[in-house]
C-alpha cells in the first residue's frame, strides 16, 4: 500500500500510532491550522503573563508583539491569554505601556 | 524573436555538442518553472547556458542567481515544495556543500532533478573528474543515474524527471557525468524535438503543493522519536520501488528514441568470463578493450551500472553469476583500506552466491587522472590470473582478492 498524499487527511493519519505503510508521505500534513490543536503551552516553565482587564486600553501591543498568537481578542479587544500556546515570555508584560500595566508576569502555578 | 526561434528543434539532428551542451539543452527542452545554481567547475559551462536562455527569452524559467550551493538547493526545495518544477546543477564541492539540503529534499520527498558534473573533492584542491562527490551523497535518499557520454547525459536528464515525479517514487534524482571527460567533450548527440521531450516529460501537475491556497498544507513539520523512523521507512521502500520505474521508463525512451535503458548495461555478457564492473565514462574506454581482448579469445564482458542508487544489487547477481573472476572499478575511495563504494556494495550484492566469482577492486582515476586501454587490459591480465589459481585453491584466492584494493594508474616506485 502506497501512503496517500493526495487523499483528504485524516485524523487517523495524524496519528503518530499509525504503521508507517498508512502515514501521510513525507510527513506532510495537508490541512490548515492544525498547529493550533498541538498545546504548546506545556512547554512553559517558570512564569505565566496574568491580564487585569479592566486596566487593559486596548492598545493591541501586547497582541502585535506576541510571538505566537495567544493574545485572545474579540474583533479589537483584547480578552484574555490562550494558555494553551503562551510560553511564557514575557514580551506582552514588556511593551504593555508602563502607566496601564496590565499585564503581569507571576510564577507558574500562582494567582491566575 | 529571432534568438528565441533560432533555438527551437523542430525535427531530430544528430549534432556535436559537449555532456554540459547537451545537459543545458536537455534543461532546455524539460522547460523547468524555477532553476537556482551557483557556479563552479566544471558544472558551469551547464548553468551558463541555461542562464542565456533565460536571458534571451527562449524560455520562462524563473532563474534564481543564489550565492552558493547550500542556498540553490534551499532554493530549489521551497519552489519544489510550492508547486514548482524544479532544477539546480552542481560539482564536486558545491555538491558537499549542499549535503545537508539533500536529506531535506529526499526527506521531504520532493521530486528534483540536479544534473551533476562529477568532480573531485580538495584537497588538494582539483577540478577534475572523480566520483568522490556523488559517492559522498550516495546515503541521502537520492537516486543516483550516472552517463557514459554525452548521449547519455542528454537522456538520462530527461528520464529523470519522469522517475523523479513518478506518483510511487517522488524521490530526488541526481545524474552524474564525469567532470571534463563528459562535460566538456565533443561527442556527436542526436537531440529530439522540443514537442518530443515535452510530451515525454509531460506537464508537472503535483498533487500537494504550498501555493494550492485552498488546501493548506505544512512541509517540514517537526518528526521525533514517534515518526520519523516511520517517514524514513517510506523513503528507503519509494526508493527500493524506483528500480522498477526506472528500468519502465528506460523502456518506454527506448521505444521512442531506440536508446533502451536499464539499471546496468552488461556488455559482452552472454558467456563472459573475465568482467570488469565500473560506472561513467570509463565503460566506454572498456567496451573498446573488450572488443580487441574478444578478438584474441579471451571471454571479457562489462557491467556498466547506470543506476547507483537504488543500488542494483539483483541485476548484479544475475549478470556476474556465471563469470569466473570480477573486477570493480572505482573512481573514489572509501578509505576503509577496501577500496571504494562500488566494489563493497557489489561484494555484498554477490555474497552467499553458490559459486560465486572471485571478485577484486581497484581504485582508479582520482582527480582525474587517465585511464588508458592499456589499464583496463592490465585488469583483464589480472582476472585471468586470478580465475587460473582460484581452479586449483578457490577460498584462498577469493579471500584474498576480496581483501585487496590496487590502485590503477598510480605511480609505483
Amino acid at each position: 500500500m502506497s501512503p496517500s498524499r493526495g487523499a483528504a487527511f485524516t485524523e487517523r493519519e495524524a496519528s503518530v500510532t499509525l504503521p508507517w505503510t498508512e502515514m501521510a508521505e513525507a510527513g506532510l500534513i495537508p490541512q490548515g491550522g492544525t498547529a493550533f490543536r498541538v498545546k504548546t503551552g506545556s512547554w512553559r516553565t517558570g512564569s505565566k503573563p496574568v491580564l487585569e482587564l479592566s486596566r487593559c486600553i486596548h492598545c493591541l501591543r501586547c497582541w502585535i508583539w506576541c510571538p505566537d498568537s495567544s493574545i485572545l481578542l474579540d474583533g479589537e479587544k483584547v480578552t484574555g491569554i490562550d494558555y494553551d500556546h503562551c510560553k511564557g515570555c514575557g514580551i506582552c508584560a514588556q511593551v504593555c505601556p508602563p502607566k496601564v500595566h496590565a499585564i503581569q508576569m507571576v510564577p507558574e502555578g500562582g494567582e491566575a | 524573436m529571432a534568438a528565441t526561434e533560432a533555438y527551437r528543434i523542430t525535427e531530430r539532428r544528430r549534432m556535436t555538442m559537449t555532456g554540459a551542451e547537451a545537459t543545458a539543452e536537455a534543461m532546455r527542452q524539460i522547460h523547468p518553472d524555477v532553476v537556482a545554481a551557483y557556479p563552479i567547475t566544471p558544472q558551469t559551462d551547464i548553468v551558463m547556458r541555461f542562464a542565456r536562455f533565460v536571458a534571451d527569452g527562449v524560455v520562462q524559467t524563473e532563474f534564481v542567481p543564489v550565492e552558493s550551493e547550500h542556498s540553490a538547493l534551499s532554493a530549489v526545495v521551497g519552489a519544489s515544495a510550492a508547486g514548482a518544477r524544479a532544477m539546480t546543477a552542481t560539482s564536486g564541492p558545491g555538491l558537499a556543500l549542499m549535503h545537508e539540503i539533500l536529506y531535506v529534499a529526499a526527506g521531504y520527498r520532493l521530486p528534483i532533478v540536479m544534473p551533476v558534473a562529477n568532480r573531485a573533492l580538495s584537497g588538494p584542491i582539483n577540478i577534475h573528474g572523480d566520483h568522490s562527490d556523488s559517492m559522498g551523497s550516495r546515503d541521502a535518499g537520492w537516486i543516483h543515474i550516472y552517463a557514459e557520454n554525452a548521449q547519455e547525459a542528454y537522456d538520462n536528464l530527461i528520464q529523470a524527471v519522469r522517475i523523479a515525479e513518478h506518483p510511487e517514487v517522488r524521490v530526488p534524482v541526481l545524474v552524474g557525468q564525469d567532470g571534463f571527460i563528459i562535460t566538456h567533450g565533443m561527442e556527436i548527440v542526436e537531440v529530439l524535438t522540443d514537442d518530443e521531450v515535452r510530451a515525454f516529460v509531460g506537464e508537472y501537475q503535483p498533487e500537494r503543493y504550498l501555493l494550492d491556497v485552498d488546501h493548506p498544507m505544512t512541509v517540514g513539520a517537526l518528526a521525533l522519536q514517534n515518526s520519523y523512523f516511520e517517514l524514513k521507512r517510506q523513503l528507503a521502500e519509494a526508493v527500493k520501488r524506483s528500480a522498477r520505474i526506472i528500468a519502465d521508463v528506460g523502456e518506454e525512451f527506448g521505444r521512442l528514441t531506440g536508446r533502451y535503458y536499464g539499471l546496468t548495461e552488461p556488455y559482452r555478457m552472454e558467456d563472459a568470463e573475465l568482467v570488469i564492473v565500473v560506472i561513467g565514462s570509463t565503460a566506454g574506454t572498456a567496451k573498446d578493450v573488450i572488443d580487441e581482448l574478444r578478438g584474441r579469445g579471451v571471454k571479457a564482458g562489462l557491467v556498466k551500472v547506470r543506476v547507483f542508487r537504488p543500488f542494483p544489487a539483483r541485476n548484479l547477481r544475475d549478470l556476474l553469476r556465471q563469470a569466473r573472476a570480477v573486477a570493480v572499478l572505482d573512481r573514489a575511495d572509501s578509505y576503509s583500506g577496501l577500496g571504494g563504494p562500488l566494489f563493497a556494495e557489489t561484494k555484498a550484492a554477490l555474497y552467499g552466491l553458490p559459486q560465486a566469482p572471485v571478485v577484486t577492486g581497484y581504485v582508479y582515476g582520482l582527480g582525474g587522472r587517465d585511464i588508458t586501454p592499456e589499464m583496463i587490459a592490465s585488469v583483464y591480465d589480472d582476472l585471468g590470473q586470478l580465475a587460473e589459481r582460484a581452479r586449483t585453491d578457490y577460498a584462498a584466492v577469493a579471500a584474498e582478492a576480496a581483501l585487496s584494493v590496487r590502485y590503477l594508474g598510480v605511480r609505483e616506485r
